[in-house]
């Protein structure tokens, strides 16, 4: 039966999330915006709470818990509808991001690195790395979207794998206990032979060189990473050794089909957050958006807020949709790329359109409302840029190969 | 949102753990252990406390199904669902340009529509119809009019404007109005009926109306014009919208009261609806015929479920004019290639499938809560502001991307480019 509201059972949860996003994170917003580089410590104690209740969830089985870490597509497929844990995360998640994306991002052991280990780890590295914070290192000075063009390189030794490259754009790569790398184990069998690694922090050869000074998430490190004969244990390869020319890529690629509702999901709670406080201020000067004038007759600024927040709830429910599907074990690909397309392209219009709609004052430091307009960029390039999203949905309308579709 | 106990704790901890002193005197290790204890035992308790407090058996089977997120059809929607898709394929569209050009559909068309049941499906089984009753005949009713739209938009607007008619009685009527116009909807013969609340003049508000009814010794008098009435003046029956004491109301109007009009006037789309004027002058009708008389009785919802109905034909005509290019832009050759191998057109075909799921979502959310008995104007508001925008960028887009070929009447893109141009401006004409 078609019913599109928040389920009842994650209303707690969502209460929840938005009590640290008001409670923790819009406090320290502005602080750690200015602070760049500065470890938000106040995120240890929040860890520290949200570590108590998700243990005492998962003792008493009362359900799930948003995070990274849970993200996986659902293979049962026993009858009935489901809402699991990529609906729980998505909805967490827009509320932390209400709160700051940049400090959500930071938040220990929510890494997207544990999006991937979740994704593809064994019972043995589920272990090992199920707890500990992972980030991820895909991306290369010379390899951005192209990720089957990456040159860093894993080489096997005995009982290890010797990794040699640069990664740049670590998310949380100087804070995170552990990054995922991906690494070609044979250069010469393309796409195919590219691997994940698990490397964990002071393994001798792994260097963090440079934080980057960014537009927005400035809460988030951002971290250059190098690895000069870096040995890690053949052990932390996750997923299979086995060079599948098949469809060896395919299974790394899908760890994307998991995280990018997830990112969706950040970009609809930035966005809600924009378009909040510009209907609180827009109130104070006599402008309420109520719905009770057609759109021809509304104010221009009011006839703009409606088009923002249509755009917003389409972004909301093809996000929810995503989710959706991963839960009830529906292939969701192409669904995923079309939540992450529309959620990134309106998150960035709608907060650079509220910034306009309140001229000086959107555009202060007296208000958030200029940060998240900075802040809300990255949502439209990480986790796949809006064109590869276009990419990836046209390919699955046509029928068309990587190599037809370029 | 309110701060709650949870919240105000979240605070205190957080503004502890910034602070200079917790962290140069070392205390904020110690701190988290204490915070993350506390909240797991917190936490395992009210979980205990709340799973014993939940009944073993559900009280109400039906509100259940509503308690999680859901994007399946049921059974009775999938079937309805497939049903008037092939209708839409066999018969719509292959009548579709004849019917456009003529500016009038057939007699047989409106016999054809009402062996399938379309009015059938929106009269209550009390009546003689086929009326489901399990609550969600605003969602069937929206799947329904989107596989029509597959068709051809004007079409299927010509063969719901009576349902929609229907419809309205049923939601709104009192018993005594559902019982006198009704049957007529499920006789042999089809009943044509149509909603007139849209007005020729610009900024037109459906809460401020032009059409005044004046109250008198034996009911209402009507007088005023209304703009874009589907039916070309066949209607036996009109759903008139007017203003009554300052408050837009709806009445029933029977086609044959003197001082009713019907003067034909062709606009850019919808043409085989034959759409015209409908002037009312010094119109009467008795006092039962105020749509809803004695009953509560919600003019905005009224328009919203008109509002929406045009969302799900919007919906409908996108997705026909998205499954029209994906082989076109895939058989088409330019510079030696399909010119789907080409990132401007590809992406345009990724933007109409974006566009359109983000159409079909908010209608049912919006369908969905008027289901469920929840306030739906925001959502159908949302939906409408969404789906007038995005089903014109759409029309456009496939002739567009059909070139040439898509200016001409061998395909039907210039045609849906037409008809996706009127949920901007017409207001109701229908109702879910």
């Amino acid at each position: 039966m078609i019913h599109l509201e928040t389920p009842k059972k994650l209303r707690p949860l969502v209460n929840q999330a938005r009590q640290v996003a008001e409670q923790v994170f819009r406090p320290i917003s502005r602080k750690y915006d200015r602070a760049e580089h500065a470890y938000p410590v106040e995120l240890d104690m929040l860890a520290a709470i949200m570590d108590g209740m998700n243990d005492a969830v998962a003792e008493t089985g009362q359900g799930n818990s948003a995070g990274a870490g849970q993200l996986k597509q659902q293979r049962s497929k026993d009858a009935g509808n489901h809402n699991g844990s990529n609906m729980t995360t998505v909805l967490g998640l827009q509320e932390l991001c209400w709160g700051d994306v940049g400090l959500a991002l930071t938040l220990p052991r929510q890494g997207l690195g544990n999006a991937a280990i979740a994704a593809v780890a064994n019972d043995e590295q589920l272990r090992r790395f199920g707890h500990c914070w992972a980030a991820m290192a895909i991306t290369e000075p010379g390899a951005g979207s192209d990720s089957a063009a990456i040159r860093t390189t894993a080489t096997r030794d005995g009982e290890d794998y010797i990794i040699n490259g640069e990664k740049i754009y670590v998310t949380s790569g100087e804070r995170a206990d552990a990054v995922v790398v991906w690494a070609s184990v044979d250069r010469s069998l393309g796409r195919a032979a590219i691997k994940s690694f698990v490397v964990e922090k002071g393994t001798p050869g792994m260097e963090v060189v440079r934080l980057e000074k960014k537009l927005g998430i400035k809460a988030s490190d951002t971290a250059a990473i190098t690895f000069t004969d870096c040995r890690v244990p053949a052990a932390n390869l996750l997923g299979s050794p086995e060079v599948n020319t098949e469809q060896g890529f395919a299974g790394v690629m899908q760890t994307f089909d998991n995280t990018r509702p997830v990112v969706a999901a950040m970009a609809v709670g930035l966005a809600k957050a924009a378009l909040d406080r510009t209907r609180e201020l827009l109130a104070n000067v006599g402008i309420r958006a109520d719905y009770k004038r057609s759109l021809k007759n509304s104010h221009a600024i009011e006839n703009q807020l409606y088009r923002y927040e249509a755009d917003w709830e389409a972004a909301r429910l093809l996000t929810l949709k995503a989710a959706w599907m991963a839960d009830n074990g529906l292939p969701n690909s192409k669904e995923a790329s079309m939540a992450k397309a529309k959620a990134g392209r309106s998150a960035n219009a709608i907060t650079l359109g509220c910034v306009e709609l309140l001229g000086s004052m959107g555009y202060s430091e007296d208000e958030l409302l200029e940060k998240w307009a900075r802040d809300s960029k990255i949502l439209d390039i990480f986790e796949g840029t809006q064109q590869i999203q276009q990419l990836i949905i046209a390919r699955r309308l046509l029928g068309k190969t990587s190599a037809e579709l370029k | 949102m309110a701060k709650d106990i949870q919240g105000v704790g979240l605070g205190l901890a957080i503004r502890f753990a910034g602070s200079a002193w917790a962290q140069k005197y070392g205390l904020a290790k110690p701190a988290e252990r204490l915070a993350y204890h506390s909240t797991r035992n917190g936490f395992k308790w009210a979980g205990q406390w709340l799973a014993k407090r939940q009944p073993k058996t559900p009280l109400l089977a039906a509100p259940q199904q509503r308690q999680l997120f859901d994007l399946s059809l049921s059974d009775e929607q999938q079937m309805i669902q497939d049903s008037m898709r092939a209708v839409a394929s066999d018969v719509l569209r292959p009548m579709a340009l004849e019917a456009d050009q003529q500016l009038s559909v057939s007699a047989e068309f409106f016999q054809q529509c009402h062996e399938l049941g379309i009015s059938h499906l929106a009269v209550p089984e009390s009546f003689g119809g086929s009326a489901c009753d399990d609550g969600q005949s605003v969602t069937t009713s929206a799947v329904l009019a989107e596989a029509l739209a597959w068709g051809d938009l004007s079409l299927a607007y010509t063969a719901l404007a009576p349902a929609a008619v229907a419809s309205a009685i049923r939601r709104w009527g009192s018993a005594e109005q559902q019982s006198t116009w009704l049957p007529a909807f499920v006789q042999e013969a089809p009943y044509q009926a149509a909603i007139a609340v849209q007005e020729p003049h610009p900024l037109f508000e459906a809460h401020n109306l032009s059409c005044k009814a004046h109250k008198t010794r034996r009911g209402f008098r009507l007088t005023g014009v209304k703009a874009l009435v589907p039916l070309g003046g066949k209607a036996e029956l009109y759903l008139v919208a007017a203003r009554l004491g300052g408050k837009p109301r709806v009445f029933i109007v029977p086609a044959d009261t003197p001082g009713l009009s019907f003067k034909a006037s062709p606009a850019m789309g919808l043409r085989c609806a034959t759409t015209g004027t409908l002037t009312l002058n010094k119109v009467d009708v008795p006092e039962s015929h105020l749509l809803g008389r004695g009953e509560a009785f919600d003019y905005q919802a009224f328009i919203d479920l008109g509002q929406l109905h045009w969302c799900a034909l919007a919906t409908g005509t996108a997705q026909a004019a998205l499954d029209y290019l994906i082989p076109y832009c895939n058989e088409r050759e330019a510079f030696g290639e399909p010119i789907s191998h080409r990132q401007s057109v590809a992406f345009a075909l990724a933007d109409i499938a974006i566009e359109l799921e983000s159409m079909r979502l908010l209608t049912w959310r919006a369908a969905a809560r008027a289901d469920a008995g929840m306030s739906f104007h925001r959502e159908a508001y949302l939906a409408h502001t969404l789906c007038a925008e995005k089903a014109m960028q759409i029309g456009t887009q496939a002739v567009q991307l059909l070139g040439g070929h898509g200016f001409t009447k061998e395909h039907p893109a210039e045609r849906w480019y037409r008809d996706l141009r009127a949920l901007a401006c017409q207001t109701s004409g229908l109702h879910l």
